[in-house]
């Protein structure tokens, strides 16, 4: 069964169509890239599949693991195993992104059926997950992402994803804002999470990222659909040619 | 025919007036004091409670608001006082307790043993009865106008603290000033003095609280006075009773280069109001106001703060937060006087209020008088509900609605209480917003 399959979905923002009829299918344990040019409805392509209020589907379905996604909340959707690192991860002033990193693996594990995890437990693994993306311990401590660098706070998308152990794994633009040594640890985080059992659908608009994350499908994607797939060639096409010929085509 | 012009008092203000004629001669202290005194009632005569038509009381109408005047507390006897050892709300903290209970210092909850070098504590009782110098600058701060609530708390001087700390004395063990009432509808008048010499520190921590069912009434008055180079912070919990009538006024005067921040949190009494004046008097001088009220059912709180930046490079930083439920309502008049010379003056004031129903009210009023050129001042105001974009972000790692209303709530409030710089009392102070937010749920 594929894990994802997104059939002609049409969507809208405050009446504007920004998808037409994007269709869009992901196996498991595969890494699907999504490139294209600004406002070809990239970033609303992942606020609907992680149920972002405000984005109106107007036509199509996705499913999710067999489940209509489309009629979950946001939070059981990633009890489900969705997970969407946000291209601009937001600020929590007053929230210690400790208690934060707990209510959320907390009400995920109760979703899911499982324990609590104890405090040492869960100590011991966001240690264990932060030295993977060199997190210091002080950086925990903070408030959820307040004062972070914008390579902190694409490292804590990261270790998020890791401790919620997802099936799908939406990574919004995570390159933007991050300089080459940052792209390493982020892009090193991404593929120690790559799993048999686990697939990702990588947005960006750069060839970049793709050299640390090699995907197995590149898709190109402008004016709300997909217009061309290929291999993780297409993305260096891409790179070379720009997105001129695609937007025309679309 | 000339038609005179007779006052028409409301029963709580006659009933006031009657209490300070009753307690005239009661009182302790020498002439200053009974003059002092005198003066008050003679000025609450003329000017009564204030209306809504008085600016600074535009939205809390005490003249409508309060009613009665509960007769003056009587001391506080053995079981009052046993009762107000389980009523500390920084218990467990190391801090220096001063406890009054119903208005009166009780020295046997009081810790005036083993005073650091360079503090003084007397119980104002005992210092106006002993004519103690320092006493003797009680009123020495005076508000600009005619101010109704200190007017009577002077009108009814008689008992609270007087505190100095001597110049370049660092006082690290902050001073708690713990105000319980205990029994039944009655009004208490208590006052603080404090009087910090140059190049100090010390912090305060002023607390109030009282039992749920009792409609009594607190007024309260603090005057501190901040030397050259000291710093203070002054921190405040307001946790009355919900039945209770709360008055209270703060007063400092800052010297130059000194620090003075204030931390004001509140979440109790029916009604309430806190009337701050700090009087920048210096150069260079540091002010932060960082305050947090929080309000339910159909609670009425009222925050009033002016600024008055007197002389050039002063530097204030004012943020208040009000978390709104139910039926009530917030207020928060904030006003910042840059006055003519007081160059190079920085002064940013924000205000924000978070509806957490369709029929709580919150009314902001930020104000600026700026008499410089040369001076950097903002203010902002917002209401608003939560934040959606930031619920959103809690969904989606799984954190139910609820719960994520509750962390944002929880984080919205926590901002100025994150700046308070002792850890315990920031602790307590974070916690007691987690118990109002657990009561919500």
């Amino acid at each position: 069964m594929n894990l994802l399959e997104v059939k002609n979905l049409h969507a809208e923002v405050a009446g504007k169509k920004i998808l037409n009829g994007l269709s869009l299918t992901v196996e498991p344990g595969k890494v699907h890239a999504i490139m294209g040019p600004n406002g070809s409805g990239k970033s609303t392509l992942s606020y609907i599949l992680a149920g972002k209020p405000g984005y109106e589907v107007t036509e199509g379905s996705v499913a999710f693991n067999g489940q209509n996604l489309l009629e979950l909340p946001a939070d059981e959707r990633a009890a489900a195993g969705l997970f969407l690192a946000f291209q601009y991860p937001m600020e929590i002033p007053g929230v210690a992104t400790m208690t934060f990193l707990r209510t959320a693996l907390n009400s995920v594990r109760k979703q899911r059926g499982e324990a609590e995890l104890s405090t040492p437990d869960f100590l011991r693994l966001v240690r264990e997950k932060a030295a993977d993306l060199k997190i210091d311990q002080e950086m925990l401590k903070r408030a959820v992402n307040v004062g972070f660098s914008g390579g902190e706070k694409k490292r804590n998308e990261i270790l998020q994803m890791a401790l919620l152990q997802p099936k799908l794994c939406v990574l919004d633009e995570t390159d933007s804002g991050l300089d080459i040594d940052a792209l390493k640890i982020v892009s090193d985080g991404v593929n120690k999470l790559r799993a048999p059992d686990r697939s990702f659908i990588v947005i960006t608009h750069y060839q970049r990222l793709l050299n640390h994350i090699v995907p197995d499908v590149v898709h190109v994607m402008a004016r709300g659909r997909i217009v061309k797939t290929g291999g993780a060639e297409l993305a260096r096409e891409l790179e070379a040619k720009g997105y001129a010929a695609f937007e025309q085509a679309a | 025919m000339n038609a005179e012009v007779r006052p028409i008092r409301t029963p709580a203000e006659q009933a006031l007036i009657g209490a300070i004629e009753a307690a005239r001669g009661k009182l302790p202290g020498d002439t200053r004091a009974k003059e002092l005194r005198d003066a008050a009632e003679k000025s609450f005569a003329e000017g009564g409670l204030p209306h809504r038509r008085v600016e600074e009381w535009k939205y809390t109408d005490l003249r409508a608001l309060m009613r009665e005047a509960p007769p003056l507390a009587s001391a506080p006897d053995k079981g009052a006082i046993e009762a107000a050892r389980k009523a500390d709300p920084f218990a467990g903290l190391d801090l220096r307790r001063l406890v009054l209970v119903n208005g009166a210092f009780v020295p046997e909850l009081s810790d005036l043993a083993a005073l650091e070098e360079g503090l003084t504590i007397v119980p104002l009782a005992r210092a106006l009865a002993e004519g103690n110098k320092l006493a003797r600058r009680i009123g020495e701060l005076q508000p600009k106008k005619y101010d109704a609530t200190l007017a009577l708390n002077t009108a009814f001087l008689n008992d609270g603290v007087v505190i100095e700390v001597a110049d370049g004395a660092k006082i690290a063990r902050p001073v708690s000033i713990l105000h319980i009432h205990n029994g039944g509808a009655a009004s208490t008048y208590a006052r603080a003095l404090i009087v910090a010499g140059k190049q100090s520190q010390s912090m305060f921590v002023e607390s109030f609280v009282g039992p749920g069912a009792a409609a009594y009434q607190t007024n309260s008055a603090a005057e501190v006075h901040v030397g050259d180079e000291a710093a203070i912070d002054f921190i405040r919990l307001q946790a009355e009773g919900g039945a209770a009538l709360h008055l209270s006024t703060l007063l400092a005067k800052v010297g130059n280069g000194a620090k003075f921040s204030l931390y004001p949190v509140a979440s109790g009494a029916a009604v309430s109001r806190y009337s701050v004046s700090l009087n920048f008097a210096g150069e260079n001088i540091e002010g932060r106001f960082a305050g947090a009220t929080l309000l339910r059912g159909k609670q009425h709180g009222d925050t009033t703060m002016m600024i008055d930046h007197a002389q050039p490079h002063g530097v204030s930083r004012e943020l208040m937060k009000l978390a709104l439920d139910d039926e009530s309502r917030g207020i928060f008049q904030g006003r910042i006087n840059v006055h003519r010379g007081a160059q190079k003056t920085d002064a940013r004031m924000a205000t924000h209020a978070l509806m957490l129903s369709d029929t709580a009210e919150s009314d902001n009023k930020p104000e600026l008088e700026i008499f410089a050129d040369d001076v950097q001042c903002g203010h902002g105001a917002t209401s608003g509900a939560l934040d959606e974009n930031l619920l959103f972000y809690f969904l989606a790692r799984g954190i139910p609605r609820k719960e994520a209303e509750a962390l944002l709530i929880q984080s919205f409030v926590a901002e100025p209480l994150e700046m308070i710089p002792h850890e315990g009392l920031r602790e307590k102070l974070l916690a007691h917003a987690g118990e109002w937010l657990k009561a919500r749920a």
